[in-house]
């Protein structure tokens, strides 16, 4: 299959591409190939992204379209970043998104150390265990809502029998100390799989003969580990938290459907508060600023990020 | 089978194993129960303590799916004979009714707006990566990122700006609406897939085509279309599976008649609350082709969720 006609024929021309061709000319077909879809992201990302961004410095209201919009300058900026209660939505988020890097990440490695053992089947549980990352998050975190429900709820039945709780005595969405964890625990049920699979590529990715050299040295498995494994799979790591921190920094459809953001605000993250004021508080103007500042801090954090990670990868 | 230091023992393999296989029953759990629930009577469903051993039944699946989803009490009273069998079901059990299910039309709507928006983005998506891929594209570093980035955007912040742009257009809570926007969504994601696939075809092959007097066209479906088929087709089934559960978009910008299933889903309610089983039956039927695409996608998986950044 290697050494195919084509293959020699090929090797027999010069490396540069025949700059004559029958029909249109390169030129040509690169535009009509690349315009559509540049036409498209422009219309339904960047003029949104630039609309939004003349919104956010005005006071306009959607619900009011008769109103004329009036440019009130910084002041939507200056309301969000003096609001303490914007604040507190920070914090909820930067709660949720450590705890669940923190648990997807430990118990993801863990799992792709184990399944790198290559055990008879492993192939197959790996699969299995991946399901739930290719759920639709709104139905999963509805169903969550069974699951936690205090008399009838499988959660609390199990975490009663392991425990000897009383199952009814607690509601893991309805109270004010549980919700925060109760989001952690279904997102790190749906997300861990995907930290796994990247460790696993990272594992994989490992020549053998490393560890051979370092058997010969007779360094210990423990050394092996953390002058080898670690070093080795810190990329990948990164790279998976980087994915992980812009998603659930986006995080809308499960906590949405899991909490709704109560009870009381304790687990209203960014997104939420960000979809009552532009959708049921019809603050136009100010959610639009609101949304500028998320871009900006997720670009931002995402960008230094990348710089950090660039730099690990060189070493 | 030669001797290799890094090779596990059988010891190691068994621990690993038992350890994997544990949390992946613990994981299939919730997803168990959600099926489980689907063919649960509405009493079993929310008996204390959680029935494991249940008579099952197809309540759910009617509840969901028939227009009629139950009858009220008086009419379960008169006796009658000339109902389908799904209502004579619904009747014995004494439900009263809460109106007409709309599932089906949600369901539909899942498949026209999943399919109509995979097929363009794709067809764009692997134009584009043709070109990304063959020719000298200016500034083709800066408009890859650009589509990448448009992927850090919380879906919620051009979420007003769309609204407003599409009742402008007439666009809002249509198919058409949907499909463009879930189109320019999923096109990022076709487009550094396709890429990433296409530069791994050897330029040779086109150039023996193009020696061969094809003309570029020719060349691009005859050649370079057949070696990506299935990258193409695990592209293609990503953005199927995100059009198919994205919820935020969906929930704001429809209302009614091009509303797809995941906003849907949790509202179906019954007498007192949510009705488990009908929830549980409409859930199952709509995860189940995403547990299929993912037994099917698992070579193709890492790549796809990550854009090509982690190649396995």
């Amino acid at each position: 299959m290697a050494e195919t006609v084509i293959d020699r024929a090929a090797r027999a021309t010069p490396p540069v591409m025949a700059k004559k061709v029958k029909g249109l000319s390169d030129r040509a077909i690169a535009w009509i190939f690349v315009a559509p879809t540049i036409f498209i992201l422009l219309a339904i990302n960047i003029f949104p992204l630039i609309w939004t961004i003349y919104l956010s410095f005005t006071n306009f209201r959607v619900n009011r379209p008769n109103n004329a919009i009036e440019w009130v300058g910084l002041r939507n900026y200056e309301r969000i970043l003096g609001d303490p209660d914007v604040w507190i939505t920070m914090q909820a988020t930067a709660h949720f998104l450590i705890w669940t890097i923190v648990c997807q990440v430990l118990i993801g490695f863990t799992l792709a150390y184990l399944i790198n053992k290559k055990f008879r089947g492993n192939d197959l549980w790996t699969t299995i265990i991946v399901f739930p990352m290719m759920l639709s998050p709104a139905v999963v975190g509805n169903f969550w809502t069974f699951l936690y429900q205090p008399q009838i709820g499988l959660f609390n039945y199990i975490v009663g029998f392991v425990t000897g709780a009383d199952p009814s005595s607690f509601s893991m969405i309805g109270e004010v100390s549980l919700a925060p964890w109760a989001i952690v625990i279904v997102d790190t049920w749906m997300w861990t799989p995907f930290v796994m699979l990247i460790c696993l590529a990272g594992l994989r990715s490992i020549p053998d003969s490393i560890y051979e050299a370092a058997e010969c040295d007779r360094a210990s498995k423990w050394r092996q580990f953390w002058t080898i494994t670690i070093p080795m799979i810190l990329p990948f790591l990164m790279l998976a938290v980087l994915f992980r921190g812009i998603e659930n920094f986006k995080m809308f459809d499960l906590v949405v459907q899991l909490t709704g953001g109560g009870p009381g605000n304790t687990t209203t993250l960014t997104s939420i508060d960000l979809k009552r004021e532009a959708f049921e508080k019809w603050r136009t103007g100010y959610s639009s600023a609101y949304a500028v500042i998320l871009f900006v801090t997720v670009f931002g954090l995402a960008s230094i990020y990348v710089k950090a990670l660039n730099k690990v990868k060189q070493r | 089978m030669s001797f290799s230091v890094t090779e596990p023992s059988t010891r190691q393999k068994w621990v690993a194993g038992i350890l994997v296989v544990g949390y992946a029953l613990i994981t299939m759990l919730p997803l168990l129960w959600i099926v489980a629930t689907g063919f649960k009577s509405s009493t079993d469903s929310i008996a204390y303590p959680p029935k494991i051993l249940f008579e099952p039944t197809v309540e759910g699946y009617v509840n969901v799916f028939t227009t009629q989803t139950r009858l009220s009490n008086d009419m379960a009273e008169e006796p009658r004979e000339d109902l389908p069998w799904y209502e004579q079901l619904v009747r014995e059990k004494g439900n009263t009714i809460v109106g007409a299910s709309r599932y089906s039309e949600r369901f539909f709507n899942s498949v026209i707006i999943g399919f109509g928006s995979t097929f363009f983005a794709i067809v764009l998506g692997t134009a584009a990566a043709y070109a990304f891929s063959r020719f000298k594209v200016p500034l083709k570093d800066d408009l890859l990122f650009f589509i990448l980035s448009t992927r850090m955007m919380p879906p919620i912040a051009v979420a007003i700006p769309i609204f407003l742009m599409f009742r402008n257009l007439g666009l809002n809570d249509t198919h058409a609406g949907m499909i463009l926007l879930y189109t320019a969504i999923n096109l990022s994601l076709a487009v550094w897939l396709i890429n990433g696939f296409i530069d791994e075809i050897p330029i040779e092959y086109e150039e023996a085509a193009l020696i061969d007097g094809y003309t570029r066209f020719q060349a691009f479906y005859k050649v370079v279309l057949p070696q990506a088929a299935t990258g193409i087709a695990s592209t293609a089934i990503f953005c199927l599976i995100f059009a198919w559960n994205e919820y935020a978009l969906a929930v704001l910008l429809t209302s009614g008649t091009a509303q797809t299933a995941p906003p849907f889903i949790p509202t179906i309610i019954g007498v007192g609350g949510q009705d488990w089983p009908a929830v549980a039956a409409g859930a199952t039927i709509f995860l189940v082709p995403v547990m299929v695409f993912t037994i099917l996608l698992r070579k193709h998986l890492l790549r796809g969720i990550t854009f090509g950044a982690v190649r396995k």
